[in-house]
């Protein structure tokens, strides 16, 4: 990969293809965007790993009661 | 009586030093719609990541309806507003398994029109693993004067790179 990141920009009526490098504003965007992404990535872990421990304590809250695995498992289907 | 075709505009396949975005730029109006045909990987470091669409190099007015299945998860659907662009789908990221692509079609019906632009995609990830996401997008693209479309950029929302041998690939269909 190249060490500054590029844009290709494809021009539909000449036919040309330019290569240039970015800027540095559209280096920083890019950086923001990065966060940004990450932020999400950890939000929705977080969020996934809440669901599978909510799951998992009212699963065991229905055992404590006598279902049975296969109608726990029911009640998701 | 209609005979609708459908041409080659513009494809640009990465080269070995990846690109940050791929910018359409001057596409003629002189067909009914467009179609995007894009196979595409990037370099973030999760097995997925996000491909984004603008038009016109603008960065507001975007809506994406998205239903999306990840087969470890799951179903999911959500409606994002007030977007700076639209998500066209999940690609793969740099975790996913070597050399392997994501596939994504996108349609942009009228697109010459100055009405409210409709746009829908499919898409889906190949990635030898339970992780994999597919999806079905409807967008709407409203902007003050609701400008005919001459230029797409794709980029990804992570600010990751294209890698080599990304396509992106624009249509034309004529309607007559």
């Amino acid at each position: 990969m190249a060490d500054t990141p590029q844009a290709i920009e494809v021009n539909c009526e000449t036919g040309i293809v330019t290569t240039r490098d970015l800027t540095a504003d559209e280096i920083a965007a890019q950086a923001v965007a990065a966060q940004a992404a990450a932020d999400q990535k950890a939000a929705a872990e977080a969020e996934a790993a809440k669901v599978e421990a909510d799951k998992a304590a009212a699963q065991a809250k229905l055992a404590a009661l006598g279902l049975t695995a296969d109608e726990i498992a029911a009640l998701s289907k | 009586m209609a005979n609708p075709t459908m041409t080659l505009i513009a494809s640009n396949t990465v080269g070995s030093g990846g690109a940050s975005s791929i910018d359409f730029t001057s596409i003629p109006s002189t067909y009914t719609d467009l179609i995007i045909k894009v196979s595409a990987r990037t370099t973030r470091s999760l097995f997925y990541d996000n491909l984004t669409m603008t038009f016109n190099n603008i960065s507001s007015g975007y809506q994406t309806l998205r239903l999306t299945d990840n087969q470890s998860s799951g179903t999911s659907s959500d409606n994002l507003t007030g977007l700076s662009y639209f998500y066209v789908g999940e690609i793969d990221g740099g975790n996913a398994t070597s050399n392997t692509f994501s596939n994504i079609e996108i349609y942009v019906p009228n697109y010459t029109s100055n009405n409210l632009k409709s746009v829908s995609d499919d898409n889906v990830m190949e990635n030898n693993s339970s992780q994999v996401y597919i999806g079905l997008h409807a967008h709407l693209w409203n902007y003050s004067g609701n400008p005919a479309i001459n230029r797409i950029t794709f980029a990804s929302d992570s600010g990751s790179s294209f890698v080599q041998y990304s396509t992106f690939t624009l249509y034309g269909i004529s309607n007559s």
